[in-house]
C-alpha cells in the first residue's frame, strides 16, 4: 500500500465535503450545479475530479478554491468552516494554504517570470520567504531556472505553465488545484507537466486535477467522477492497480 | 502589503501603459501648472499692493482742508481755509500723534551752473521725512531753527540728482529755486513711481516757511500761515480710527464749526485708497483660482475615465490577483494608489511648467510674481486629493468584482 493510501484511512481530512450544494438561478429556472456531493480529501492525495462539461466540476473546483460559496452543505479546509468565514479570510486561505494552477496558465503580460511567480508573496508571506529568492528557488524547482527574466510572450505553452506552477508553489501551499493543467498544451507537454505534479505530490502537497481527459484521470491515485452535479464514481487507482498485481 | 510595495506595483503598471498614463496626466499637468501660474500671478499682486500700503504707512492720517460753504454756494475741493501752523502745533500736542507735518506743494524751475531743470517743490517740516516714511540717504534732515527762521536749505530727491546735478554728490552744493539760491543740505533715498505712475524721485523739500514766503509766493492774509495739508503718524499702539475721530473733533473745535454743520475738512487714511483696489485683486485673484480648479476637476474626470477603462482591461487580472489571495482592500489600494500617482507625478510635471511659465510671465510680461511654499504645498495635497477622489469610484469597482467572473473574462 501507498502512504498516501493510508494518510486517507488514517488522517483527518484535509477537505471534507459533506452534502455540498449549489444552485444558480437562470431566469426562472433553478440549475443545480452541485446536488448534494460529499467526500473527503486526505493530505498528500494526487486526485483527479473528472466528468464532462456540464457535470458540475468546475463549480465544484470554484468551491475547492474558495473563489466560491456552497448555497448549502459543509465544506471545510484544513477543519475550517467555509460557510464562517468571510471574504478576507477566504483570501487569506487561498494565499496560505492553496495554489492555482488555470488551463490558459493567467500570467501577467509583459511581467518577468520572477515577477509572475513572487505575486502571492504580495498579498502574504506567511512563511517570511525573501520574495526574490523564494521565486527562483521555485522556478528552479520547476525546471525553469535560466528563464527567470523572460516575459510570458519569449515562453512555450509548457514553460508559461511551469510558471504558473512555480506561482502556485511559492507561498508553500498545502493543496494545488490545477484546472486542465494539460488542455492548452500538447501531448508531450502535457505528459510532462504530469510528472512534475508527481513530484510536487511526492513532496508532500496534496494535488487535485480538475480535468475531462480520460488518460490524466488515470495518471492519478484517486479518481472523482461527476455528471450532472452529482458524484457518480469515487475510485483508487492505486487499489485497483495493487489488486491487477 | 506595505504602502511602498504598493507604489511599486502602481509605478509598474503606469509604466506598462507609458503612453496612455502620460496623457491622462496631462490634464493634471495642466491643471497643476495653471493653478500654480494663476496663484503666483495673484500672489505677486497681492505683495505689490501689501508693499505699497506699507510704504505709505498704515498708521498715517491726512488731513485736508475741504470744501467752503458760504450763503448756499460750496466751493470745490480745497477751497476751504487751508491747515494752518497753528493746526500742527494743536495736532503736535495731542499725545497719540507721533509726527506731524505741513505741506505746501508747488512746481518750480531750478538751475545749477548751466542745468535747469522743473520739478516738484515741497515745502515741509521736519517730521515729513518719518511720516511719510522717506530716508535721508546723506546729509541731514531739516532743523526746527531753519524751519521757524525760512532758512535757504534743500533735500534733493534721485532724480534731482541725476539731472540737476548730473549725478554728482549734491551735499553743499548751491542752486537756484525760481532764482532764490539754496544749499542742498541732504539727499533721500529713492522711492521709484508711485502707485499712480508718477516719479516720486523727482522733487526738492525745503523749509514749509521758506517755500510760503519764497517759492509759493503767497502772501494773502488768508495763507500767511498756511501748510497745504498735513500729513501725521499715529502711535502704532493707538486705534487709527479712534485717533480719526478725535483729530476731527479737535479740528472742529479749532475750525469753530457749529455743531449740525458739515466738516469743511477731511481726514483721510491713505490706505484706504489702497485696500478698495487691493479688493478688487483679490476677486480676480479668487476668479484665477476658480479656473485653475476647474482646469483640475476635469483633469481628475479624464483619470477617472482612463481608471475605469483600466479596471475593465484588467479585470483578468483582478480575478487572478484575487485567487493567489488579495483582499477586496488589496485590489482597492492598487488602483487609488495607481490613481494617486498619476496625479503626484502629473503635479510634479505640472509644477516644473507652473514654475517656469511664472517666471517667463514674472520677466517678460514684467507682471509682479510671487511662487509660495503654501502654493506648491496646495498644489499637491490638490492633485492628491483629486487623485483619491476620482480613483475611489474605479478601484471600488474592482474591488468588489467576483472572482471568478473576472477570471472568466478573456
Amino acid at each position: 500500500m501507498s502512504p498516501s493510501a493510508i494518510q486517507v484511512s488514517t488522517g483527518a481530512p484535509l477537505i471534507a465535503c459533506n452534502g455540498l450544494r449549489k444552485e444558480y438561478r437562470m431566469g426562472s429556472e433553478v440549475v443545480h450545479a452541485l446536488d448534494g456531493v460529499s467526500f473527503n480529501i486526505g493530505e498528500g492525495e494526487l486526485i483527479s475530479i473528472m466528468g464532462a462539461s456540464g457535470s458540475g466540476k468546475s463549480t465544484l473546483m470554484n468551491m475547492l478554491g474558495v473563489l466560491d460559496t456552497p448555497t448549502s452543505g459543509g465544506l471545510h479546509i484544513e477543519g475550517n468552516d467555509i460557510a464562517k468565514m468571510n471574504r478576507d479570510d477566504l483570501a487569506r486561505l487561498r494565499n496560505h494554504t492553496l495554489g492555482f494552477v488555470f488551463q490558459n496558465f493567467n500570467l501577467l503580460p509583459r511581467t518577468s517570470a520572477v515577477e509572475n511567480v513572487k505575486l502571492p508573496l504580495m498579498y502574504g508571506n506567511l512563511h517570511g520567504f525573501n520574495a526574490d529568492e523564494r521565486a527562483k528557488e521555485c522556478l528552479e524547482l520547476v525546471g525553469l531556472g535560466d528563464r527567470m527574466d523572460h516575459h510570458p510572450n519569449q515562453l512555450s505553452g509548457g514553460q508559461q505553465q511551469r510558471v504558473a506552477i512555480a506561482r502556485a508553489l511559492v507561498n508553500g501551499p498545502r493543496i494545488i488545484l490545477a484546472d486542465e493543467p494539460t488542455g492548452a498544451l500538447d501531448y508531450k507537454t502535457g505528459k510532462e507537466i504530469l510528472q512534475l505534479f508527481r513530484k510536487l505530490n511526492e513532496s508532500g502537497i496534496t494535488m487535485i486535477i480538475v480535468t475531462h481527459d480520460q488518460e490524466v484521470g488515470e495518471f492519478c491515485d484517486r479518481q472523482l467522477v461527476f455528471r450532472d452535479g452529482k458524484l457518480l464514481s469515487d475510485s483508487n487507482n492505486l487499489q485497483s492497480m495493487g489488486a491487477a498485481e | 502589503m506595505s504602502i511602498i510595495k504598493c507604489f511599486q506595483i502602481a509605478f509598474i503598471a503606469l509604466r506598462l501603459n507609458a503612453l496612455r498614463s502620460l496623457l491622462t496626466m496631462l490634464g493634471i499637468i495642466i491643471g497643476i501648472a495653471s493653478v500654480i501660474v494663476m496663484v503666483s500671478i495673484s500672489d505677486g499682486a497681492q505683495q505689490q499692493i501689501d508693499e505699497r500700503i506699507n510704504s505709505l504707512g498704515t498708521n498715517m492720517l491726512m488731513v485736508r482742508p475741504g470744501s467752503s460753504f458760504f450763503g448756499g454756494r460750496r466751493g470745490g475741493a480745497g477751497s476751504a481755509p487751508p491747515m494752518t501752523e497753528t493746526d500742527v502745533s494743536v495736532l503736535k500736542e495731542l499725545n497719540f500723534v507721533e509726527g506731524v507735518s505741513g505741506y505746501l506743494r508747488s512746481s518750480g524751475a531750478m538751475v545749477f551752473s548751466g542745468t535747469n531743470w522743473q520739478a516738484e517743490v515741497a515745502g515741509i517740516h521736519p517730521d515729513y521725512i518719518d511720516v511719510r516714511q522717506w530716508e535721508i540717504e546723506e546729509g541731514r534732515n531739516f532743523t526746527e531753527r531753519e524751519v521757524k527762521t525760512g532758512g535757504k536749505v534743500a533735500l534733493v530727491g534721485q532724480t534731482i540728482i541725476n539731472e540737476l546735478f548730473s549725478g554728482n554728490d549734491p551735499i553743499g552744493q548751491r542752486f537756484r529755486i525760481k532764482n532764490i539760491p539754496f544749499t542742498v543740505v541732504g539727499t533721500l533715498k529713492g522711492k521709484g513711481q508711485s502707485s499712480w505712475g508718477q516719479d516720486q524721485d523727482d522733487i526738492v523739500m525745503v523749509p514749509i516757511s521758506t517755500h510760503r514766503m519764497r517759492v509759493s509766493g503767497r502772501r494773502s492774509s488768508a495763507s500767511v500761515n498756511s501748510v497745504g495739508s498735513i500729513s501725521l503718524t499715529v502711535d502704532p499702539g493707538f486705534d487709527i480710527s479712534e485717533a480719526e475721530e478725535e483729530i476731527k473733533y479737535v479740528m472742529r473745535d479749532k475750525r469753530k464749526i457749529s455743531p449740525g454743520s458739515e466738516d469743511n475738512f477731511s481726514v483721510r487714511n491713505l490706505s484706504e485708497f489702497i485696500e478698495a483696489r487691493s479688493a478688487t485683486q483679490r476677486t480676480l485673484g479668487v476668479l484665477l483660482a476658480a479656473t485653475a480648479a476647474i482646469s483640475l476637476v476635469v483633469g481628475g474626470i479624464g483619470i477617472m475615465n482612463i481608471m475605469l477603462v483600466s479596471v475593465t482591461e484588467r479585470t483578468k487580472e483582478i480575478g487572478l490577483r484575487m485567487a493567489v489571495g488579495a483582499r477586496g482592500i488589496d485590489i482597492l489600494n492598487q488602483f487609488l494608489v495607481e490613481s494617486v500617482v498619476l496625479c503626484l507625478v502629473g503635479s510634479v510635471i505640472g509644477i516644473g511648467i507652473g514654475f517656469g511659465l511664472t517666471e517667463l510671465i514674472g520677466s517678460l510680461g514684467e507682471w509682479p510674481v510671487l511662487i509660495k511654499s503654501t502654493t506648491i504645498l496646495i498644489a499637491v495635497g490638490a492633485a492628491a486629493f483629486v487623485g483619491v477622489f476620482f480613483g475611489f469610484y474605479p478601484a471600488r469597482r474592482a474591488s468588489q468584482l467576483d472572482p471568478i467572473d473576472a477570471l472568466r473574462t478573456e
